[in-house]
C-alpha cells in the first residue's frame, strides 16, 4: 500500500474514499473536501472520521447541552466549566476538586473485563490532565435482570475489570450504584467516575502555545488497540456484525497508569508542562487537533517518530489507535531535559514527536512526507451540528394513562418488606464492593453502603494549606422513572445525588453528568434525550448547583429498542469540617428518629411496582426541588452543630427500606409509629425530598426550632434501641434476619 | 528523646506508602522515604515494605520487586536483625525474598476481597507485636487477590512449634490460607509479614472502623528507642 500523501491526494482528486466505512455520511465527507479544497489523504480521514463521529463531537446533542450554560446558576466554586476535559470546582483555603463521570457502556458488553477497566483508566487520565492528583473513583453500574444469564458474564466481568484497574491503581472506590432491569441486557452501562485535588493555582488545560515549544507524547507504546474504536464501538449499534468488532476493544495496563499519574504529578510540582492532554478516543488526533486548536493555532508533528509496540502500523492507524496509558504534553525547549528526566525516573517512555507553530495549521509528515495539512479547529470544534427531529414516543400517553393505582395492595406489609430488601436492586451490594479497595491512600470517611462517599482533604500537597474540610460525591439516576417522564426523571436524579451528598452534611456544589440514551436518529429517543437535559438545566438552576461537564452515550440499544433513558448524575458537595460528618444508619441506642419531608401516594415506577407486579406506568413521584433545597439547609446546618447522629435518604423502597438499612448499618433495631392513615403508603410511597435523621434526645428541641425556620417537615417516629426493626402495629422483624435477607441475594445469584 | 526512624519503601506500583508513613509519624516516629531503585537504606532503624501492586503483580506478586537495588541492602541487614514488617505485598516479596517461608496464592473465592476482619495475635515476641497481649482479637483490614498463605507440612509444623504465626484469622477465613494464617515472622522473629493493614486502623475518622493498627506502631518505636 502506497502512502497516501497530501501531493498524492492533489493529484489522484477521484480516488474512492471509505469515509462511509468509518462512519461518515456523504455529507460530512463532502465538508471536509470543501474545508479542505481537496480530497482528504487516508490520514486526514482518519482524523476527520473520529473526530466527527458522535462520540467526540457531540454532534447530536450540543445544540441541547448548550442549555447547561446558559440556564447555569450562578456559582462563584465553578473555576473551569464544561469543554474542558473536567470541571473544576473551588473548594475552599485555596484547593480545588475536579470530577467527572464517562461513560464505556459497548465495550463493556463485548468484553466485560478489560471495557470496564479501560473505563476507570480513561476517566482517571481526563482528571490527571487537569492537573490534579485523582484521589478516589465510583461506578454507576446498569445490568440486565439479576438472574439472567448473560448478566451472569457481563456483572462479574465488569466489576472485576473495575476492581482489577482500581486497585492497582491505588484509587478507593468510594460509591456508586449497581441496578438491574431487563431493558440493559443487551446493552449493560457502566459509567465511571473520578474526583482530584489540585491547588487553585495550578489548573492545568489542554493547550498548546508557544511556537517553538515542544510535544511530548509520553506513556505507554502505541499499538493496534481499538482502531476505530471511539467511532465505531461507541457510535454504531450492536447488531449481528459485533463478533467481527471484538478486537476493536482496548486493553489496559493499570501498573502504567500508576506510574503515569506519580510521574504527571511530579511534572506539575517541577512546574515543567505548558499544556497537557490525555489520549482517550481517537488518540493521537484527537490530543493533537485540540492542543493545536487551542494554542497558537499550529503544530508540526513527524508521525514517524510515534513510537510502536507493533511497527506494522501505518499511520492512518496510529492515528486512529486508542492504546491507553498515554499523554501528550507540551514542553518548553528549555524545560525538556528536566521533563526526560522525571519520565525516566519513572520508566515512563517519553519522545519528542513535533513542535507548537504558529501557522494555523496541522501538519504531519510520514518520513519526510506531507500526509496531513489541515487547520486543526476545523476537526477539533467545527465539526457537524445536528438538529434531529424529535416528537413524543407513540405510546408515552397510554404510558403515563396506565398508574399504579389499579395494581393491587399488599395484605401483609411484613413480607412486602423483606421482598423488596431482598430485591436485587435493594439488596445488599456487597458482593460487588467487597471487590474494590475503599481504604488505599488513607483519606476514605464514608465509603459505600453509605450514602455518598466522603474523603478528607487534609494531606496537604506541596505548597498547600491544611485544612479541615472533605468533599462528598454520591451519584443516582433512575431509568424507569425517566422512562415514564424524562423531564422529571433527570430532575430526580439529579435530587437524589444532591439529597445523598447532603445527608452527609456536606453542601453540594456542583454537577456531572452522564446521559445515556438510544439512538439519536430515533426520534423518540430524541424527544427523551432533549426532554431530560431540559428538566436537569432547569434543576440544575433551581439548585443552584452548574454541570462542570460530563459525558453523551447515544446508541444504547439493541436493534430498534433502546434502554430506558438513563441519565446518571453525580455531584459533588463540601463540607468545612470533615470530622463533623454524619454516619449513615443508626448509630447508637436512645437517639430519636425524625423523617424530614412529606410523603405523598407516589408509586409511578417504584420499586414495589416494578417487584411485586412488574409493572412500569403512571408518573414518577413529583421533583419537589425548592424542597429539595431547604432539606440540604436543614441537613448541613444541622450538621455542622453536631446535632445529628445519623442520617440516610429515602429513595427506592421508601421510608420501609430506609428503615431497615438504618437498622442494618451498626445493627441496631428501632421502634417507630407511622404518621399517615395508610401504613402501606407511608413505608413504600417513594416520594422526593425526604430523608430519616436520628439526633440525641436533648438536640432534639433545638433540631425541630431548625426544621422550623426552613419549613420542612419534621415528624418523630420513633427511637433507636433493641434488636429488631418494630413498626408499631404494622411489623417487627429481626435486624438479624433484615440483614440475612438483604445479604444472601447476590452471593446466591453470582455465586 | 531523638525520635525513631522508620523507612518507608516505594517500588513502582507501591499503593499503601502514604498511609505506612502517616501511621509512623502519628505514633511519633520519623517515616523515610526509600526508593527500591537506591541502594541506600538511609540508616533507618526500622523498615515497613507496605502493600499495592509493585511491577504490577507481573510474573508473581513480589517476583520483580525482590531484585531492586534497595533488596540487595534490605535482605543481608535483615538477616542480620534489622526489624522488618512487610504487609500484604510487602509480605509478598519477603516471602519471594526468602526472608520469610512460604509463599501467597490466589485467594480461596478466586475473587480480590476487601473487608474488616477479625484477627487473632498468637505471638507478641516481635518488635512489632509486642504492644499486643497474646491471644487478644483485633480487627484490621484485608484487601488482596493473593493472600492464601501456603507452605510445605514441615515448614508449618515448623512455624506452629516455634511460635512463629503471628495473626490468625478469626471469625471466618477470607483467603483458604492454611491453619488461618493471616502473618508469620522469622525465627528470630525481626521479620513479620502479614497480608492485613494495620496502617488502615489507626485513625478514628478514616479507615477501617477499628484504631487496632496503632499498636504495630507504637510496638517498633517503643522497641526502637529502648534499644
Amino acid at each position: 500500500m502506497s502512502l497516501d500523501t497530501v501531493k498524492r491526494a492533489e493529484n489522484t482528486p477521484d480516488e474512492r474514499q471509505p469515509y462511509a466505512e468509518l462512519g461518515m455520511k456523504i455529507d460530512e465527507y463532502e465538508r471536509v473536501r470543501q474545508i479542505l479544497g481537496r480530497r482528504p489523504t487516508g490520514s486526514e480521514l482518519a482524523i476527520y472520521s473520529v473526530m466527527w463521529s458522535e462520540h467526540c463531537s457531540y454532534k447530536s446533542s450540543k445544540v441541547h447541552l448548550r442549555q447547561f450554560g446558559t440556564k447555569a446558576p450562578k456559582s462563584e466554586a465553578l473555576l473551569v466549566g464544561m469543554g474542558e476535559n473536567a470541571g473544576v470546582v473551588d473548594i475552599g483555603d485555596g484547593w480545588a476538586a475536579t470530577f467527572k463521570i464517562e461513560s464505556h457502556n459497548h465495550p463493556s458488553y463485548v468484553e466485560p473485563h478489560q471495557g470496564a477497566a479501560t473505563g476507570v483508566g480513561g476517566i482517571v487520565r481526563d482528571i490527571m490532565s487537569m492537573g490534579a492528583r485523582p484521589i478516589a473513583v465510583m461506578d454507576a453500574l446498569r445490568f440486565g435482570a439479576a438472574d439472567a444469564h448473560d448478566t451472569r458474564r457481563v456483572l462479574p466481568g465488569v466489576v472485576e475489570g473495575i476492581s482489577h484497574y482500581g486497585n492497582c491503581l491505588g484509587l478507593p472506590n468510594i460509591g456508586g450504584e449497581v441496578v438491574f432491569d431487563p431493558c440493559y441486557i443487551g446493552n449493560p452501562l457502566v459509567n465511571a467516575l473520578c474526583v482530584g485535588l489540585l491547588r487553585k493555582d495550578q489548573i492545568k488545560l489542554a493547550v498548546a502555545p508557544g511556537p517553538g515549544n515542544k510535544v511530548v507524547l509520553f506513556g505507554a507504546l502505541t499499538g493496534p488497540d481499538g482502531i476505530g474504536g471511539a467511532s465505531v464501538l461507541a457510535s454504531a449499534t450492536f447488531e449481528d456484525e459485533s463478533q467481527a468488532k471484538r478486537p476493536s476493544v482496548q486493553v489496559g495496563d493499570p501498573f502504567m497508569e500508576k506510574l503515569l499519574i506519580e510521574c504527571c504529578l511530579e511534572l506539575y510540582q517541577a512546574d515543567v508542562v505548558v499544556g497537557i492532554q490525555d489520549l482517550g478516543a481517537a488518540g493521537v488526533s484527537c490530543a493533537t487537533t485540540e492542543l493545536a486548536a487551542k494554542g497558537t493555532g499550529g503544530m508540526d508533528v513527524k508521525l514517524d517518530l510515534v513510537p510502536l509496540r507493533d511497527p506494522s502500523l501505518r499511520p492512518e492507524e496510529i492515528l486512529m489507535s486508542e492504546s491507553q496509558e498515554r499523554m501528550m504534553a507540551v514542553v518548553t525547549p528549555d524545560d525538556i531535559d528536566a521533563f526526560m528526566a522525571i519520565c525516566a525516573k519513572w520508566d515512563i517512555p517519553a519522545t519528542v514527536i513535533g513542535e507548537v507553530t504558529d501557522g494555523g495549521r496541522l501538519v504531519m509528515t510520514w518520513h519526510g512526507e506531507v500526509i496531513v495539512d489541515i487547520p486543526p479547529g476545523t476537526a477539533a470544534d467545527e465539526g457537524p451540528v445536528y438538529e434531529r427531529p424529535f416528537h413524543e414516543p407513540a405510546g408515552q400517553t397510554a404510558l403515563n394513562d396506565d398508574g399504579p393505582g389499579r395494581l393491587a395492595r399488599p395484605a401483609d406489609l411484613r413480607a412486602t418488606l423483606l421482598e423488596l430488601l431482598g430485591s436485587p436492586n435493594l439488596a445488599s451490594k456487597e458482593w460487588v464492593t467487597s471487590q474494590y479497595d475503599r481504604y488505599v491512600r488513607g483519606n476514605t470517611v464514608l465509603a459505600q453502603p453509605a450514602d455518598a462517599g466522603v474523603l478528607r482533604i487534609s494531606e496537604a500537597m506541596p505548597g498547600a494549606e491544611e485544612t479541615t474540610r472533605g468533599i462528598a460525591l454520591a451519584t443516582d439516576g433512575n431509568g424507569r422513572y425517566t422512562r415514564l417522564d424524562p423531564y422529571a426523571g433527570a430532575q430526580l436524579a439529579l435530587s437524589e445525588a444532591y439529597r445523598n451528598v447532603a445527608v452527609t452534611g456536606a453542601t453540594p456544589l456542583a454537577v456531572t453528568n452522564c446521559l445515556n440514551f438510544g439512538s439519536p436518529e430515533d426520534p423518540e429517543v430524541m424527544w427523551q434525550f432533549s426532554e431530560a437535559v431540559r428538566g436537569l438545566a432547569d434543576a440544575c438552576k433551581t439548585l443552584g448547583v452548574p454541570v462542570t461537564g460530563g459525558n453523551v452515550s447515544f446508541y444504547n440499544q439493541t436493534g430498534s429498542v433502546p434502554i430506558h433513558p438513563t441519565p446518571v448524575v453525580g455531584v459533588l458537595g463540601v463540607i468545612d469540617d470533615v470530622a463533623l460528618r454524619v454516619r449513615t444508619g443508626f448509630t447508637g441506642e436512645g437517639d430519636r428518629i425524625v423523617l424530614l419531608g412529606e410523603t405523598e401516594e407516589e408509586f409511578g415506577g417504584s420499586e414495589w411496582a416494578h417487584v411485586a407486579h412488574g409493572h412500569l406506568g403512571g408518573l414518577p413521584p413529583v421533583a419537589r426541588l425548592e424542597s429539595e433545597r431547604d432539606l440540604a439547609l436543614v441537613l448541613t446546618e444541622a450538621a455542622s452543630r453536631g446535632l445529628l447522629t445519623g442520617s440516610h435518604d429515602l429513595s427506592d423502597g421508601g421510608l420501609a427500606i430506609a428503615l431497615a438499612e438504618a437498622c442494618i448499618a451498626q445493627g441496631v433495631g428501632c421502634e417507630v409509629s407511622l404518621t399517615g392513615d395508610d401504613a402501606f403508603v407511608d413505608l413504600f410511597s417513594e416520594s422526593s425530598a425526604r430523608a430519616l435523621v436520628t439526633v440525641a434526645p436533648e438536640s432534639f428541641d433545638a433540631f425541630a426550632q431548625l426544621c422550623a425556620a426552613r419549613d420542612v417537615p419534621c415528624y418523630g417516629l420513633g427511637t433507636t434501641g433493641g434488636d429488631s426493626l418494630k413498626v408499631e402495629g404494622v411489623l417487627e422483624i429481626p435486624v438479624t434476619e433484615l440483614r440475612k435477607t438483604h445479604t444472601s441475594t447476590l452471593p446466591g445469584i453470582f455465586g | 528523646m531523638s525520635s525513631a526512624r522508620v523507612g518507608v519503601v516505594t517500588f513502582p506500583g507501591t499503593l499503601d506508602d502514604q498511609d505506612a508513613a502517616r501511621a509512623v509519624r502519628h505514633a511519633g516516629g520519623e517515616a523515610v522515604p526509600l526508593w527500591h531503585a537506591d541502594p541506600d537504606l538511609k540508616g533507618v532503624d526500622a523498615v515497613f515494605l507496605p502493600g499495592g501492586f509493585s511491577y504490577g503483580d507481573y510474573l508473581r506478586c513480589g517476583a520483580i520487586s525482590r531484585f531492586a537495588p534497595l533488596m540487595e541492602e534490605l535482605i543481608p541487614a535483615a538477616k542480620a536483625g534489622l526489624p522488618v514488617l512487610g504487609t500484604c505485598n510487602g509480605f509478598q516479596i519477603l516471602c519471594e525474598a526468602h526472608l520469610l517461608p512460604g509463599a501467597l496464592m490466589r485467594n480461596a473465592g478466586l475473587h480480590y476481597i476487601c473487608r474488616d476482619q477479625g484477627i487473632r495475635v498468637e505471638n507478641t515476641a516481635t518488635p512489632w507485636t509486642s504492644d499486643f497481649t497474646e491471644g487478644q482479637e483485633i480487627v484490621l483490614p484485608v484487601k488482596h487477590g493473593e493472600g492464601r498463605y501456603v507452605a510445605d507440612e514441615a515448614t508449618l509444623s515448623a512455624l506452629e512449634a516455634g511460635g512463629q504465626v503471628v495473626f490468625r484469622y478469626v471469625g471466618g477465613n477470607p483467603n483458604g490460607s492454611l491453619n488461618d494464617i493471616a502473618g508469620i515472622r522469622n525465627e528470630a522473629g525481626n521479620i513479620v509479614g502479614l497480608m492485613p493493614h494495620p496502617e488502615h486502623a489507626v485513625e478514628d475518622l478514616t479507615g477501617a472502623p477499628s484504631t487496632d493498627g496503632r499498636g504495630f506502631f507504637s510496638s517498633i518505636l517503643k522497641n526502637l528507642v529502648n534499644a
